[in-house]
């Protein structure tokens, strides 16, 4: 099993992305994901801007993939993923459906992203006659799914990845709530996102922390550890170990996360691996 | 324009088609629908007094099958497919790739409608499921703007359908795991969200507490009106706001009255009006409300002005007794 690192998910300044990438390149992690995967208004990165970025973590040695949109609203949208798709190197990783069907007529290879409703294996095989070559698993499902889907078939046909680190994309709306928490409307956001680097964190009544806002995106306030399951995972056949990042202390995370489990599971959840809520933090297996 | 209303049982079932309901739509006893609550839906001799129920009225019948089976367990999925091939259902709703697939390939004339648990929300993912599935339908998830469908409509290969009154989802459905973060049951596999079980009230001095497994997710006065109480409608504090509110979305529910013209130019096919879980009083309410709309506008289109008496009657049916627009309405988003 090798690391790879997720997508930047929060809204970064440009310089802020590109020196990130820039102590990426130097690591070690083999498999970096690059791209805009929730708001098409955070513009601090054009296209071209990942594309270069891309190319220059490919000459480090790395394979990229690009990420796209978790949802695809306006026809603006479609087309600029289009766009993504047509890029002519890097393969992209599909977030919803309609980059499926963008890669799948122009008969490319692609990765399915954890956005997209995998549940079975029947579901799996589909995507992969129409190309896709690795799958994330969706954040809800636990490791007796992922070992029942690897056991169906030997050698399975696609490589599995799983969302192993990081803070959980639970739900994508048509509405920005980091802007709504300003009293901005979306259309009119001044770009919010960019005061939170690791989304706004929400808490209950009785300051239990559980949700995490990033603008049309909301995720967990836990942070999903799954460094203790690593050896269960290389048993089971997992290809990749995702680490998503929020600072830039994730690269260090990902170096090291596939020899050393963290320590500090404070503010950590682990729930779903175990078939449970989300945000349980089961003790160890 | 079909008016399509929702039946959690045999009761509700009659009392939309009575009500001037175009067609119904229901799902059956058991985790093969998104709606799976204790004492509702259809045993397999209930869907057939249903099928025959619609049949003998001239109406239509949808079976609702929009969960995505887990590895080992597709037969009971297919086995739900089967019946309604054999009971003669109208239309399948689904969402799953792998149940479209035995659908399409084992009945191909059974047509087949695409679940909002599809999430399909643009061109590219309704031409991958017209062309893989040759899908008639697809039901639209509530995070478009009324532009954005308009956009969708010219240039979509499938017919739309979209809902235009009940409870709100806020977030693009199919795809929201809020359910299964706090309480481990999913909307997408065990058949609905906010499970009753986890679910509890409690009362603590002035005020009322509700607790999903546990969790705190919303703590209101005991003559407050209270919305089902699940994670997008609760009230939080945020670092930069103390003050705990409702920074999802409030409870409310969608009506869309005010935009059946535009709705109707934009060549939507169908309104769906969510509410299986509901009561035959409910689905007897806003079925009335709705025929009398789109009857009033189909007989004099320019004419068309919401009357405040459907409202004022829909305000009654709605949570916390509050409508909007939702996505469809761009200062919403």
């Amino acid at each position: 099993m090798k690391t790879s690192l997720g997508p930047l998910q929060y809204c970064w300044e440009k310089e802020k992305v590109t020196a990130f990438y820039d102590q990426v390149a130097q690591s070690n992690i083999p498999l970096i994901y690059l791209g805009e995967t929730v708001c098409s208004r955070r513009r601090q990165l054009k296209f071209s801007d990942y594309f270069a970025l891309a190319q220059m973590l490919k000459e480090s040695g790395k394979q990229v993939v690009l990420s796209t949109l978790a949802l695809l609203e306006a026809p603006s949208e479609y087309n600029e993923l289009k766009k993504h798709v047509d890029n002519g190197e890097f393969m992209i990783e599909a977030n919803d459906m309609g980059a499926v069907q963008a890669a799948k007529e122009r008969n490319l290879p692609f990765v399915c992203g954890p956005t997209v409703n995998n549940y079975n294996f029947a579901t799996l095989k589909k995507l992969h006659q129409w190309g896709m070559q690795r799958f994330v698993m969706p954040v809800e499902l636990s490791k007796e799914w992922l070992t029942s889907v690897i056991e169906t078939e030997q050698p399975i046909p696609f490589e599995v990845e799983v969302f192993g680190h990081g803070y959980l994309p639970l739900a994508h709306s048509a509405r920005c709530f980091t802007a709504r928490q300003q009293g901005l409307q979306k259309d009119n956001c001044q770009i919010v996102c960019l005061s939170h680097s690791k989304g706004l964190l929400a808490q209950t009544m009785d300051d239990q922390p559980l949700l995490r806002l990033n603008g049309i995106q909301t995720q967990s306030a836990s942070l999903i550890d799954l460094s203790n399951e690593v050896e269960q995972m290389k048993l089971m056949g997992v290809d990749y170990f995702r680490v998503s990042p929020n600072s830039l202390q994730s690269i260090e995370v990902a170096e090291q996360i596939l020899q050393q489990p963290s320590s500090d599971k404070t503010q950590s959840c682990n729930g779903y691996w175990h078939q449970t809520a989300g945000f349980n933090q089961v003790s160890s297996s | 324009m079909e008016l399509l209303c929702p039946a959690g049982n045999l009761a509700s079932l009659k009392t939309a088609l009575n009500a001037g309901a175009d067609a119904v739509y229901l799902g059956l006893k058991d985790d093969t629908n998104a709606r799976s609550f204790a004492g509702l839906n259809f045993t397999p001799k209930k869907l057939q007094q249903a099928a025959e129920y619609t049949k003998k009225c001239g109406k239509k019948l949808f079976l609702t099958i929009n969960t995505f089976p887990k590895p080992g367990e597709e037969s009971r999925w297919y086995q739900a497919i089967d019946l309604a091939a054999d009971t003669g259902v109208d239309a399948l709703i689904m969402a799953d790739l792998s149940l479209l697939d035995y659908a399409h390939s084992r009945y191909p004339h059974l047509p087949l409608h695409l679940s909002v648990q599809a999430s399909a929300t643009n061109l590219g993912a309704l031409t991958l499921y017209k062309e893989e599935f040759n899908i008639e339908r697809a039901v639209l998830p509530r995070v478009l703007s009324m532009k954005q469908v308009r956009d969708l409509a010219k240039v979509t290969p499938v017919d739309l359908e979209v809902f235009a009154f009940g409870s709100l989802c806020i977030m693009a459905e199919g795809r929201c795991h809020l359910s299964s973060y706090v309480t481990g049951q999913s909307p997408n596999t065990g058949g609905s969200c906010s499970p009753a079980k986890h679910v509890r009230w409690q009362e603590a001095g002035n005020d009322r507490l509700t607790l999903l497994n546990d969790v705190l997710i919303d703590k209101s006065g005991l003559d407050e009106q209270m919305g089902y109480p699940v994670v997008c409608k609760g009230r939080y504090t945020t670092d930069e706001n103390h003050s705990p509110s409702h920074i999802l979305e409030s409870p409310t529910s969608l009506n869309t009255l005010s935009l059946l013209p535009e709705l109707a130019k934009a060549n939507v096919v169908s309104l769906k009006i969510e509410g299986r879980q509901r009561s035959p009083a409910y689905v007897e309410q806003v079925t009335k409300v709705w025929r009398a709309a789109i009857d009033s506008y189909m007989s004099a289109p320019e004419k068309y002005q919401t009357q405040q008496s459907w409202d004022q009657a829909l305000a009654k049916v709605s949570e916390g007794q509050t409508t909007t627009l939702g996505a469809y309405e761009r200062n919403w988003q």
